[in-house]
């Protein structure tokens, strides 16, 4: 029936492909992360041209499915501008571009969440427009967008999967490569299960860790 | 010379027009209160004074500066200008001590120690020094409004601008807010305040002005406008509030 000691040889490989997910998920994280917040500064701007790229930009990574856009950004780029790009690269590339859509948004919502008052309080001080959004307006945004900063790390970190399509060996590739040499599917998928359950359960504690960390001043 | 000179100011949002012609100077070290029913654009006319509102017509000049011309440096303004507003506007993500020193350091480039020093003279002076190390969010109203009156202060402006700083209160802390303000009167800063408390600005000020339907109605002394005032409106409004 089952046998996990068909995983033992495998195990190795494991330790790699957890590596490989975390840092997938870290790295589209961050180019999400600072495009987003670029996205976002687009969209309070009333720069009308650029607002409209970045409503348009949105509605695109929005509106198609993120195994597409990955397939797109993976085999169109050579075809296209003649570079090899690398599954990772791509893959990175594809969900930091993806999410960046998602998490414009909440910072967005973020910013306009915060009381004009704190805005008119730092003009009428003389506090340049720069300092004022680094200093005022960011992290009482940030405060009111980590929550679904979070979460949207959780769907990254559990989106990269599909990386292993394109042949990044990360832990689904782990599981599925393991499924193609043994023919049993269930103890090398059901490992790949509770690797994602339990970086997952870690991403929460975190997540919750810093929601208490940034609440001292309510 | 006067501080602060305005002249023909015409204020619309959209098609409402809330100033429609005013034309006012407070001297230096003045106190001037700026009363009128609501609506009337009390708080719209304050607004523009340090451009938190920009005016549709007319001029405004600081110290002989017009303000309305282009090109001119607003924070340049604003430092010399500063304001509190009803609903205190303490930086939230800021320590009481951080709320003070935040623009003097940055805007007027103290060193940390300097503006520190700084901030605990005038937190003592409203009373508030124990609570330097807390966020906004633990103070109570008449401390969050002692503590945006005293950030103002840091800055060291000529100019300080009040809307109606006690509208927000409950009324055990307004009285504490007032005497903060009017120990202020004392010191030659001058002095524009919007106010509903009526008592308050009989006291204090050293010059009325009425404003009415975008209108300045009256301007005169405060003995003058409360025990004779000449238009009907001010005794219409007089006799609902007193």
């Amino acid at each position: 029936m089952l046998d996990f000691t068909i995983l033992t040889d495998y195990l190795p490989m494991l330790g790699n492909a957890i590596i490989l997910t975390l840092e997938f998920t870290l790295l589209s994280t961050i180019v999400g992360f600072l495009w987003g917040i670029v996205l976002s500064l687009i969209k309070i701007s009333k720069v009308k041209p650029l607002v409209l790229f970045a409503q348009f930009y949105t509605s695109i990574f929005r509106g198609t499915p993120l195994l597409v856009q990955l397939m797109l950004i993976y085999y169109a780029t050579p075809q296209l501008l003649n570079y090899q790009i690398t599954a990772l690269q791509a893959g990175v590339l594809t969900f930091g571009l993806n999410s960046a859509a998602y998490i414009s948004e909440s910072i967005r919502g973020g910013i306009l969440s915060v009381d004009k008052g704190q805005w008119e309080a730092a003009m009428s001080l003389g506090v340049p427009k720069y300092r004022l959004l680094l200093d005022i307006v960011f992290p009482q945004a940030f405060k009111n967008t980590l929550p679904s900063l979070v979460n949207e790390s959780i769907a990254l970190l559990k989106d990269s999967s599909m990386v292993s399509i394109i042949g990044v060996a990360d832990t689904m590739r782990w599981a599925s490569l393991i499924q193609a040499k043994t023919f049993r599917a269930f103890e090398a998928f059901i490992v790949a299960a509770l690797v994602y359950y339990v970086l997952v359960m870690a991403l929460t504690t975190l997540g919750h860790y810093l929601e208490r960390k940034v609440r001292v001043s309510d | 010379m006067s501080v602060i000179k305005i002249d023909h100011l015409k204020k619309n949002f959209g098609d409402l027009e809330v100033l429609k012609d005013i034309s006012l100077e407070i001297n230096k070290g003045e106190v001037v209160a700026i009363i009128g029913p609501s609506g009337s654009g009390k708080s719209t006319m304050l607004r523009c004074i340090n451009l938190l509102e920009v005016p549709t017509g007319g001029n405004i000049y600081i110290d002989g500066k017009n303000i309305m011309e282009k090109g001119t440096n607003i924070t340049e303004i604003r430092k010399n200008v500063c304001m509190v507003f009803q609903h205190f506007n303490l930086f939230q993500n800021m320590t009481v001590l951080k709320n003070m020193t935040y623009a003097p350091m940055v805007v007027n480039k103290l060193s940390k120690e300097e503006a520190e020093q700084k901030a605990m003279k005038l937190l003592e002076r409203v009373g508030l020094a124990d609570k330097a190390g807390e966020y906004p969010s633990r103070l109570s109203g008449g401390q969050k409004q002692r503590v945006a009156i005293a950030r103002a202060l840091a800055m060291e402006p000529e100019v300080l601008l009040f809307d109606e700083p006690t509208s927000a209160l409950d009324p055990e802390m307004v009285k504490e807010v007032l005497d903060v303000i009017k120990a202020l009167t004392h010191t030659g800063i001058t002095m524009a305040l919007v106010t509903q408390e009526m008592g308050f600005a009989r006291e204090v000020a050293d010059r009325i002005c009425f404003l009415d339907g975008g209108y300045l109605v009256e301007n005169t002394t405060p003995e003058e406008f409360f025990t004779n005032p000449k238009s009907e409106r001010a005794k219409q409004f007089l006799a609902t509030v007193l």
